[in-house]
């Protein structure tokens, strides 16, 4: 095998609590005069939360912990040209892991070797300055990227073509809309040409049109044999760019190998696997909310795996506290990859009101057979007045699976058709339209 | 190339080829900060001549005028607008490189580049300020050399006036880096350099001319402060009166060595693990 691009060896990060969030003498002395008197210190520290990563520490901090690391012996290694996926929920230390290996800071334990040019996009646009022109700009966030002015010269005018901003490169970023902004910044860090890049969710930034366009950029260069870092929690992203898996939880590496692997063994830790959820027992907070809820045939038994040809039930029991006229149910179908399948609503093919008195009652609603594609799918629900405020909401509590039994679509299995399944006429025409 | 990231590298190693390598982006940095202060300004670069200018007016009034302070013997305009132009490039290297950290916070988190082109990109930028300072100072050197009876001798040492420059940008740097790394820790020192500068300032000999001290004890307070023997030399060098001693020169490049050099390495021991306490 060739030498790794990058070998993780036992890398460790730990902050130390306490010492962090005294930013000025006032908070030191604060700080210490609590210790003498016996009190505990920490009450008085100025809390800095920006990560998930961070809002973990806090919490290890609240239970009394001095030491958190966000980083546990993690090693692992990264062969030229492979796409590599960072997954993890939010506080994993994804984010630590590429700020240690795009050298922002330190690690506490351990090494990493990393061999050829490392480029790093934890963010678009670093460096901009709003008084600078479009141009100045360039070659701003070109040379804090690792650029040299002669290679951003070399490549300006693709950079500036990519950006489709020809017209205003002379204007001052301020002036410009934020997706101009992001579109330059995004132009120069397409532009880049390191051997190793490391991405985090870089693309959450931009329209649909935008991120389109940051996955082809970033197909192509990983088509160009170049090794890619990604950390991302759009698991459809990294199922289809990525050739390899690393899963986070904790600081620490629990599974890795191929990417597609890696996506459903992570939906699989972090997927209800229930076709069925309870929330009875918690208290209820507003004036309605949801009590029990699941998927089950056409005949009443409940079920969380179906066949392409078998109709689905989705019931819910809501018991309502308080009468709220304008209450609306809404039910979102995602598939795994997080794309939103459709919604329903209550009022769909209802009028009036259903929470006029307190009570309970269950609802039913039916997707019809053959309608969406073999994959798994999750619930989102909301009790809500429309544009007003959401009363109760359950995200993704419930999940169930439509299994390949001879659909329509069944030539194509495993290929990403679409979300639904269509039967459309079909004519032949004898003229043409004009 | 091959880059190995470990814990606890050794702060006194300076990556010099590094820092050369991202020579572009210490030029890019100077350019925007030259260029982005007086943008959507009527006067616009005129402002960096035009504060020091006022400044010494200022002086030459009250210092001069009012309450009749000695310059020993030189034109009193001379003698204030040295004072200040090279105070203001001093205290200027000072104060931002001091900021390294925290005005660029949202930079350093983002992205890997040698931390040290911030603070030397300040050096560099106040070192452009300077420069047009200069070019207004010699206006009026000149004039007051060929057009005016005042006693002007400069030395055949204004040749070496480049060195005092590159002394006074190293004391400058030196500090600067000091509070930059203690500046991540505690903040209140961001709030504590305007007084420091202030304070030292007169403590300097910019409104008054060192042969004024006279007790001993004061006279060794005065010299162990590196900058009166930067400006007293200046003085000395453009008009021929200012007071220059062996003790004052050793103790001022021999206190400006030491706190560059152990600035430097502060500055590195803080830059590896800053952003996790900014």
């Amino acid at each position: 095998m060739s030498t790794p691009s990058i070998s993780v060896r036992n890398l460790s990060k730990c902050y130390t609590l306490g010492a962090i969030g005294r930013h000025t003498l006032v908070d030191e002395v604060q700080y210490w005069w609590h210790k003498i008197r016996g009190q505990d210190p920490r009450q008085h520290m100025t809390k800095i939360g920006h990560t998930a990563t961070e809002a973990r520490r806090a919490e290890a901090e609240q239970m009394g912990a001095d030491q958190f690391w966000a980083l546990n012996d993690v090693s692992f290694d990264i062969h030229p040209g492979e796409v590599v996926g960072i997954i993890g929920r939010n506080g994993a230390g994804k984010s630590t892991l590429l700020k240690i290996l795009s050298r922002i800071t330190e690690p506490t334990h351990g090494e990493a070797l990393i061999n050829g040019r490392v480029g790093s996009l934890l963010e678009v646009g670093t460096g901009f300055h709003p008084e600078l022109t479009g141009r100045e700009n360039v070659f701003m966030n070109g040379t804090i990227l690792g650029m040299n002015k002669r290679e951003i010269a070399a490549k300006f005018d693709e950079i500036i073509a990519f950006s489709e901003l020809e017209k205003f490169i002379d204007t001052p970023v301020k002036r410009y809309s934020s997706g101009m902004y992001v579109r330059l910044a995004f132009a120069v860090a397409a532009h880049l040409e390191p051997e190793i890049l490391l991405i985090d969710e870089v693309l959450a930034v931009g329209d649909v049109n935008f991120q389109r366009k940051c996955l082809a950029k970033m197909k192509e260069v990983s088509e160009g044999g170049r090794t890619i870092l990604f950390v991302s929690h759009n698991m459809g992203a990294i199922a289809n760019l990525c050739t390899k898996g690393v899963i986070l939880t904790q600081g620490r590496v629990v599974g890795c190998g191929a990417a597609t692997e890696c996506v459903k063994e992570y939906l699989g830790m972090t997927l209800p696997s229930t076709a069925y959820s309870d929330f009875s027992t918690e208290a209820s907070k507003d004036a309605a909310r949801f009590l029990r809820c699941g998927v089950c045939a056409a005949d009443g038994r409940l079920k969380g795996q179906f066949c392409v040809d078998d109709p689905i039930r989705f019931f819910m029991t809501v018991e309502v506290l308080e009468a709220v006229q304008d209450a609306e149910i809404s039910v979102r179908i995602e598939d795994v990859f997080g794309r939103i399948v459709c919604t329903s609503n209550w009022s769909d093919q209802n009028s009036g009101a259903w929470a006029d008195r307190a009570g309970r009652m269950t609802w039913a609603m039916d997707i019809p057979a053959v309608f969406l594609a073999p994959n798994n799918y999750l619930v989102t629900m909301a009790i809500h007045q429309p544009r007003k405020r959401i009363i109760d909401l359950r995200e993704r509590v419930i999940k169930f699976e439509v299994s390949e039994t001879g659909g329509p679509m069944w030539k194509y299995h495993g290929n990403d058709y679409g979300a639904v399944l269509v039967q459309w006429p079909w004519r032949r025409l004898e003229r043409e339209p004009c | 190339m091959q880059t190995i990231i470990k814990a606890n590298q050794s702060f006194w190693r300076i990556n010099v080829r590094e820092l050369f390598e991202y020579r572009d982006l210490l030029w890019m940095l100077v350019i925007r900060d030259l260029t982005s202060i007086y943008k959507q300004t009527i006067l616009g670069p005129l402002w960096f001549i035009i504060q020091p200018l006022i400044t010494t007016v200022v002086f030459t009034v009250i210092f001069g005028k009012v309450a009749n302070v000695s310059t020993d013997g030189m034109p009193q305009l001379i003698f204030y607008m040295l004072g200040t132009v090279l105070w203001n490039f001093f205290a200027g290297c000072m104060t931002q490189s001091s900021n390294s950290f925290v005005s660029n916070s949202s930079v350093l988190t983002k992205v890997y580049f040698p931390r040290l082109v911030i603070p030397l990109s300040a050096v560099f930028t106040n070192l452009a300020h300077f420069a047009l300072n200069l070019v207004m100072f010699f206006g009026f050197y000149f004039y007051f050399l060929f057009f005016t009876t005042a006693i002007l001798q400069p030395r055949w040492a204004l040749a070496l006036f480049p060195l005092l420059v590159f002394q006074c940008s190293l004391l400058g740097l030196g500090v600067g880096l000091w509070v930059a790394a203690l500046t991540t820790k505690y903040r209140d020192l961001r709030f504590a350099l305007t007084f420091l500068t202030q304070i030292w300032m007169y403590a300097t000999p910019i409104v008054y001319p060192a042969s004024l001290v006279v007790r001993p004890s004061m006279k060794l307070l005065l010299w162990s402060n590196p900058m009166s023997f930067v400006v007293e030399c200046a003085r000395w060098m453009f008009t021929g009166s200012g007071t220059i001693t062996a003790i004052g020169a050793s103790l001022s490049i021999g206190i400006t060595l030491l706190l560059v050099v152990s600035g430097l390495f502060m500055f590195n021991r803080v830059q590896r693990t800053f952003v996790d306490t900014i």
